[in-house]
């Protein structure tokens, strides 16, 4: 079928315990939250969250507990360095963790998407990233003259990935207009079964895809399922459309504060509908006049 | 003409330009304010082959304020998170970057203070550390010199690989690792000592050697018997920098924002 169209919670109910879940998106940037928020009031556990560029995705999943295992490279809200839910979740031993270096996780992710079992690479040399306890990171020879040593890094393979883009059609050709794509392509490619949330599902012709393929990073081959889910990237941003929410972001770093107040936080934000969650943080005239962010 | 009335900030920005002098055409990362600064009075002075983005996704002409801008940039190219890595990886970038904590063998931390299982301190993770370093020169800066950041033994978390033989089959670091200076609050530092040990190569006005070796957590080489007085920053120099930086931000960047030149005690 070529109509993928599906609702945010059609697509939570694909998901399952201990699933690998990679999350696309980088720190404030195009993370797919309103699939985070359904996954965190879901029923959801013992999940294995790759999401190597990573922010407060990793926070809300840490903070209601649906992580076991965490691939990553980094948490940070950016303009606030520290993931405050990802620390004080980390600081408990809530999770296991394989820490990566960010290209390495890119590299792992390209490996995974040429479905090769491994790439070759220096990064990890020297440091304790291939030392870690419960991974045993494996070196490889250079089969060449020059026979130098380096780190074999395993392909990267998650069961979904999850990813937050501005256009589709109803048959999974997206766009992705912000200037950066980030690594999205290649975590879909990894994943080979992939849900894509939209700012808004078109019609093919409304692409204008002669204009915009540049902006299409995939083929709709590999996207398995498109949810339209309007500032669903709120509060990190989907620039053109809209930019990250700084106050709201505060907000929750405050969140993590005590537990008195990630149970407000919680209550106000997370253990609510979608439309309730749009509705309080001031609706479409609000989220569209944010201000453009200085890096 | 040198001048006296400076900060120990616009000292501190001097000092990280200098990281980039004889680079030629790369891709410069300054993090944080003052390495950030450097590398922008870098390219306006003797480096301006280098390549500063606007901290997101472009090269622009000139380098971008931080806080807020004041006018548009001329945008030249294109620094996605995709081509940063390309432009790493081939070793035309030299970034600085501020760890939590570095060692004697130039092996720096981001990550985590404590147990990695279970962290005392949980910080960022390693980012892209351990690839910067084998890959292309890196310089540091510390805002504060002290026995936490400039550690004895190793640092808890190894992200930025260093000179510590024992981490490398055959003891030989690879090819790429190119650790170049340390600037903090007190000093200016290489790894220019015997087998890479860190030696301090210029202390910051009223700063001793025996200050420096005793806010260090392994010993210190130095350049000469008389260590030389990190050089104060031009007329030129303060000129640009203010221009670099409209909004004041490297005043915030030292508690009380103190003079260059330190009163004696």
């Amino acid at each position: 079928m070529l109509d993928k169209r599906m609702t945010v919670d059609d697509i939570v109910d694909q998901l399952s315990d201990g699933m690998t879940i990679g999350i696309g998106g980088w720190a404030t940037r195009r993370k797919p939250m309103a699939l985070i928020r359904a996954i965190a009031r879901s029923k959801l556990k013992d999940l294995t969250i790759m999401a190597g560029y990573g922010g407060p995705d990793i926070g809300l999943l840490a903070a209601t507990g649906k992580i076991r295992k965490l691939v990553f490279a980094f948490a940070s809200l950016d303009h606030f360095p520290l993931e405050p839910h990802f620390r004080n979740a980390r600081q408990a031993g809530a999770f296991e963790v394989l820490e990566l270096d960010e290209g390495l996780y890119h590299w792992g992710l390209r490996a995974a998407a040429m479905k090769l079992p491994f790439l070759p690479s220096r990064v990890g040399i020297g440091t304790d990233i291939i030392r870690q306890s419960g991974f045993d990171f494996k070196m490889v020879k250079s089969p060449y003259e020059d026979s130098e040593e380096l780190v074999a890094m395993p392909a990267l393979v998650p069961d979904v990935a999850l990813i937050h883009a501005h256009r589709s059609d109803e048959r999974g050709n997206i766009l992705t207009l912000s200037v950066d794509p980030l690594f999205d392509e290649l975590l879909v490619r990894a994943a080979g079964v992939s849900f894509v949330t939209v700012e808004k599902i078109v019609s093919t012709a409304e692409l204008e895809m002669k204009a915009n393929s540049r902006f299409n990073l995939v083929e709709r081959a590999m996207i398995t399922g498109v949810a339209e889910a309007p500032f669903g990237a709120h509060p990190t941003s989907a620039a053109p459309d809209y930019q990250l929410d700084l106050k709201h972001i505060k907000a929750y770093v405050d969140s993590a504060a005590s537990p008195e107040a990630w149970a407000e936080y919680k209550a106000k934000y997370i253990d609510v509908s979608e439309a309730e969650y749009q509705a309080t943080i001031g609706g479409a005239e609000v989220v569209e006049a944010l201000p453009v962010p200085v890096y | 003409m040198t001048q006296t009335n400076y900060s120990l900030a616009e000292l501190v920005i001097v000092a990280c330009a200098e990281a980039w002098r004889n680079d030629g055409e790369v891709m410069a990362t300054g993090i944080g304010p003052l390495p950030r600064i450097g590398a922008g009075l870098a390219k306006m002075t003797f480096a301006p082959a280098i390549q500063t983005t606007d901290g997101e996704a472009w090269y622009t002409s000139e380098p971008v304020p931080p806080g807020k801008r004041v006018a548009e940039s001329e945008y030249e190219g294109l620094s996605n998170y995709d081509r940063v890595f390309s432009a790493l990886w081939s070793g035309r970038r030299h970034a600085m970057v501020g760890p939590v904590q570095i060692d004697r063998f130039g092996q720096a931390n981001i990550s985590m203070i404590g147990d990695h299982r279970k962290p005392k301190i949980a910080m960022l993770g390693a980012r892209g550390f351990p690839g910067n370093s084998i890959s292309h020169p890196n310089s540091f800066f510390f805002p504060s010199h002290n026995k936490r950041a400039f550690v004895e033994g190793e640092v808890d978390f190894v992200c930025m690989a260093g000179y510590n033989p024992e981490r490398y089959i055959g003891g030989k670091p690879p090819r790429g690792l190119d650790l170049r200076i340390v600037v903090t609050n007190l000093c200016v530092m290489d790894f220019g000592g015997p087998d890479h040990q860190m030696r301090v190569v210029s202390l910051h006005p009223g700063v001793t050697f025996d200050e420096v070796q005793a806010n260090t957590g392994f010993l210190l080489a130095r350049i000469a018997d008389d260590v030389p007085t990190t050089p104060a920053p031009t007329e030129e120099q303060l000129e640009i920098i203010a221009r670099l930086d409209p909004n004041n931000v490297r005043a915030s960047v030292f508690k009380d924002n103190p003079a260059g030149v330190r009163e004696p005690a």
